[in-house]
């Protein structure tokens, strides 16, 4: 498949991104550099200096929202990707909602509480929808770790086990390993999806 | 019986059991935790009722921070 046939198949699609952190702003700006259609990233947080040791922002971001920074950055990249940019807290009750429109769902929190709603809450209302989720990509090294576990419609990608804490901060290499592992993932279901037609 | 437990062939003892006894037996200590049998989601409220048996495919998916 030649990269016109992928972005011509990826500019109809739409992909929705819960949580703009390490995982999140890293995925979302590989889906948009392949040329996915439309992208809805949603978040309630805004950007601090300690987030730019993995995420995808700039110092002069710091005090925005993520949803407004990730969509302007995508902008200079390539303003023909639609970003639905939602400065808001998922919950149980308005996640359907937000992504019933989606033909993937990225799970991009950072805390497990997070990961868990969203995960409970789609396997509930869109068992048949592909979510691809972040597991355990805290510290550095043991790349060989990182791997991609499926069942059905759920895919993990990371190590499931490496927790952030203290002594294992979350650090741009295995983070950006794991957000890029899910944009391949992404990649892999929307292009799969064409060929099965 | 048999069962599939993270894409791992599972020996276990009896030919049925509940959610919480699998948890019990495997050591799963987590709080948060995403389980699914042959696919379907398993709610918290159905761990103690929840059957497994035989032949069944088990995901369990343990939650951690970081992201």
């Amino acid at each position: 498949m030649t990269f016109d046939q992928i972005k011509s198949i990826l500019s109809k699609k739409t992909v929705g991104i819960a949580g703009c952190g390490g995982l999140g702003s890293n995925c979302a700006v590989a889906l948009a550099r392949v040329g996915v259609g439309r992208l809805i990233i949603a978040d309630f947080d805004s950007v601090s200096e300690s987030n730019l040791n993995r995420q995808y922002f700039f110092r002069d971001q710091i005090g925005e929202k993520k949803t407004a920074a990730l969509r302007e950055t995508i902008r200079r990249i390539d303003p023909s990707v639609m970003v639905e940019a939602l400065d808001m807290k998922l919950t149980a009750g308005n996640i359907p909602a937000v992504f019933s429109s989606c033909d993937v769902v990225v799970e991009a929190f950072d805390l497990a509480g997070q990961k868990e709603i969203l995960i409970e809450t789609m396997l509930k209302f869109f068992p048949g929808k592909p979510l691809v989720v972040g597991l355990g990509m805290a510290g550095w090294g043991k790349s060989e770790l990182i791997h991609l576990r499926k069942s059905d419609n759920l895919y993990i990608c990371g190590d499931e086990v490496s927790e952030i804490s203290e002594e294992l901060p979350p650090l741009a290499p295995r983070v950006g390993m794991v957000a890029n592992m899910q944009a391949n993932v992404v990649l892999e279901i929307l292009l799969n999806s064409e060929i099965v037609k | 019986m048999q069962i599939t437990l993270n894409n791992r062939i599972e020996e276990l003892e009896g030919d049925r059991m509940t959610v919480s006894e699998l948890l019990k037996v495997k050591n799963f200590t987590f709080k948060m935790l995403i389980i699914k049998i042959n696919g379907k989601l398993i709610e918290k409220h159905q761990y103690d009722s929840a059957r497994i048996t035989e032949g069944d495919d088990v995901q369990v998916l343990h939650l951690i921070s970081g992201g």
